[in-house]
């Protein structure tokens, strides 16, 4: 299983900060698993990844049981 | 010149600034310079007939506070500081609460005043921190604001 954390106003859109969901190989595959409103939030080119607590590109492979970021836009302060 | 001594945190509960500042100053008694910046959450209307009645800062473990670091190490390779004190609050915060602190101490004025407002304008748009306010009952995410982004722009070299 993979843990997601959803940072700021996407965890809003994903209805809780966190959420398990079963393994799957790539980000891309993921959030293809995910429901379509919250995968067209992550597809915006602000939204950035994080596996592991690494900064990784969105053509990443996800280790099984990782934990998965989606970070949007930061305003901090 | 000795390594900066750089103290980066994250506050979850008050920052007093002025009791984080005397204990700076006590430090780094023989520089012969100390700029700081406290921000504070902002009074007033947030936008047009909407009063702030509270801010929420949001954090993510593994990158905020590790990102932080880096952020003072870069400019204590920037700058010839003696040392930098950087601040944030995570957490809810009323209006009037301080959220950040940031403090450099330098031998020379230029290096202090400039590492601090090199750590306040990175913080503000690459720090991994996501802000919320509450108006009229209702929570609101803050988005970035360009001028924040222009403000980053100025170091870029």
């Amino acid at each position: 299983m993979l843990r997601l954390v959803f940072l700021g106003r996407l965890s809003d859109l994903a209805g809780a900060p966190e959420r398990m969901v079963p393994d799957a190989p790539t980000l891309s595959a993921l959030i293809d698993s995910l429901e379509a409103p919250l995968a067209a939030a992550l597809d915006d080119p602000r939204v950035r990844f994080a596996i592991d607590g690494v900064v990784c590109a969105r053509d990443s492979a996800i280790p099984p049981g990782a934990e998965v970021a989606f970070l949007p836009a930061v305003s901090g302060g | 010149m000795a390594e900066a001594a750089l103290d980066i945190r994250l506050a979850e509960t008050a920052l007093d600034p002025a009791g984080e500042l005397a204990a700076f100053m006590a430090q780094h008694r023989t520089a012969g310079g100390i700029v700081s910046f406290t921000g504070q959450v902002r009074g007033g209307q947030a936008r047009i007939e909407e009063r702030v009645e509270a801010l929420e800062l949001t954090h993510y473990a593994p990158l905020t506070l590790p990102g932080m670091a880096a952020l003072g190490a870069q400019a204590a390779a920037r700058w010839p500081l003696e040392g930098l004190l950087i601040v944030h609050r995570i957490g809810e915060l009323a209006p009037g609460a301080p959220i950040v602190l940031v403090a450099a101490a330098s031998r020379h004025r230029r290096a202090a005043f400039e590492a601090a407002d090199y750590a306040m304008d990175h913080l503000k748009s690459a720090a991994w921190l996501w802000k919320r306010e509450k108006a009229n009952g209702v929570w609101r995410w803050v988005e970035p604001r360009t001028d924040d982004r222009a403000d980053l722009a100025r170091w870029a070299r």
